[in-house]
């Protein structure tokens, strides 16, 4: 895989920084370089929180992603801001059930999936995130299941971890979505 | 060797002082570098101990003061509108050769600024960190790791010079997550301290720390055998960091989070033909003169990378005695520079992509 530059954004509580944390975890796991950069600045109060989650062969030199060849947007203030950014033939996958518009771009791969309704529909209410992971995976290949799995182990804190398998049955249901 | 763990910059930096050794942090809140005083929150009480959160940072760093006179590793940490409160307890300090760990993440200045990753303390750590005559140890890490890294041998040499050290850091290593292999604590220095005033029980003449001296005869001796000491710190404690430098004609001089975005350009700049190296220094006091003034023989031109408004471009044309051209790239307020950005920099020297 080439280097992943990756924007994860949405409203405060939706799980963004989590989802980076699960994402950069898994390429340490697979012996990559990582890093993971929350927002933390005055955009922070505007409702919306993004990360940047770098994974690479090489030492991450900007942590910092300004130009994402992979964007995760859950909300349309993210959507809004950030579709334009994307680099010439990288990837976004938008929950459509709370990002109605979709980009006129044709140079970007698009992927809209319903990931809040689907997680609701299957009794994963609150895994929309973790859904979003599961179709990122399943375009992007960047990492495995089984990967995965050992990501939300280490992120997920210890009082927790009995939830890691709805977890995964939220990655199984966004790879087929 | 131990697992690597994802860590923030400003935990990673608490748990490497834990394991350095260190019983004592005084601190008060400040974005970005909250997070390291609430990690110390939680584990200090758990080794045995103290976390304090003082009624301000001139409190903060009088308390440790108070706690290196006695002989104990103690730390503060800040940013920095918070680190302009501490220079008078930093003064002090250094005039009563006292050692102590203080770290600035430093964000947008001046007043109380911004609260994004900035450099622009740099004159602050380097020059002036107090008033008087007086140098304080500046290391300045560009990674995750190198932030644990640094702290137990910032410890260490202040103990061994007898004075305080400061981490400078930035919101942006603070606040990010990278791998981290943490040290344990088997090598935590048991620094001999005969001078500390921690008890005497009446076997040995009290010590007196203090930083007043009236007789002006024995304070400028005091500050002369000061100097001599750093005249040995200079000579003996520099680091710095070489990318691609072997044959560069095009040395770019950037430290912490803008040396990464510095490297990036560098590593482009190279793709594209152009003879650029990077020289990172580590410590910024003492400032590695030696090593930027060798670079001047092959180098055609220097460039600054820096996250202010080019604070370090006269200590490098100090380096290397003005005989090359200097120039500066940078921002500040708050904004991180992009690779993009240094690279056309660096092509615009060489005169173009080759």
């Amino acid at each position: 895989m080439k280097d992943m530059n990756a924007l994860i954004a949405g409203f405060g509580g939706q799980g963004s920084l989590f989802m980076g944390k699960v994402i950069a975890y898994a390429g340490l796991i697979d012996g990559k370089e990582v890093s993971w950069l929350p927002s933390y600045g005055p955009e922070m109060r505007g409702g919306t929180a993004n990360c940047s989650v770098c994974i690479s062969d090489e030492p991450v030199c900007s942590p910092l992603v300004n130009s994402p060849n992979l964007l995760i947007a859950m909300n349309l203030p993210s959507f809004d801001k950030f579709i334009g950014a994307v680099v010439s033939g990288g990837t976004v996958i938008v929950d459509s059930t709370l990002v109605e518009k979709k980009s006129d771009r044709t140079d970007i791969d698009a992927y809209y999936i319903p990931a809040t309704a689907l997680a609701e529909e299957n009794g994963l209410k609150g895994l929309a995130n973790i859904v979003l992971i599961g179709k990122m995976l399943a375009v992007s290949g960047f990492s495995t299941i089984e990967t995965l799995e050992k990501a939300l182990g280490k992120v997920v804190p210890p009082k927790k971890q009995h939830l890691i398998a709805k977890n995964i049955d939220a990655i199984k249901l966004g790879m087929k979505a | 060797m131990a697992e690597k763990i994802l860590m923030k910059g400003n935990e990673a930096l608490a748990e490497a002082a834990i394991q350095a050794g260190c019983l004592r942090f005084f601190g008060y809140p400040i974005t970005p570098q909250t997070e390291l005083a609430a990690y110390m929150a939680k584990r200090m009480p758990k080794i045995g101990g103290t976390y304090l959160q003082a009624e301000s940072e001139i409190s903060a760093i009088n308390m440790v003061q108070g706690a290196a006179a006695a002989g104990v590793r103690a730390m503060t940490s800040s940013s920095s509108p918070g680190i302009s409160l501490k220079t008078e307890g930093i003064s002090y300090m250094c005039g009563a050769d006292l050692p102590a760990l203080i770290i600035n993440v430093q964000r947008g200045g001046p007043g109380l600024g911004g609260i994004q990753p900035s450099q622009s303390d740099y004159w602050q750590a380097t020059k002036a960190p107090g008033h008087g005559d007086l140098h304080i140890l500046v290391f300045a890490p560009s990674s995750v790791q190198e932030m644990a890294d640094l702290v137990g041998h910032a410890f260490d040499t202040a103990d061994k010079y007898r004075m305080p050290a400061m981490i400078l850091a930035d919101g942006m290593l603070g606040q990010m997550m990278e791998p981290v292999e943490l040290k344990s604590g088997d090598n935590a220095a048991k620094q001999d301290k005969p001078w500390a005033a921690c008890g005497h029980e009446n076997k040995r003449e009290h010590n007196i720390v203090n930083s007043l001296y009236l007789q002006a005869n024995e304070l400028e001796a005091k500050i002369k055998e000061r100097f001599e000491r750093y005249k040995i710190i200079e000579d003996n404690e520099t680091m710095c960091d070489e990318y691609m430098m072997e044959d560069a004609e095009y040395v770019v001089v950037a430290y912490g989070a803008s040396s990464r975005i510095a490297r990036a350009a560098v590593r482009e700049a190279r793709r594209n033909g152009i003879k650029a190296g990077l020289i990172r220094p580590i410590t910024l006091w003492p400032f590695p003169k030696k090593d930027i003034a060798a670079a001047a023989k092959n180098a055609k031109a220097f460039l600054c990378v820096e996250m202010s408004m080019g604070q370090m471009v006269d200590d490098v044309r100090l380096a290397i005695e003005c005989s090359r051209p200097v120039s500066f790239f940078g921002h500040t307020g708050g904004i991180i520079p992009d690779p993009a950005e240094v690279l056309a920099e660096i092509e615009k020297l060489s005169g173009g992509a080759k």
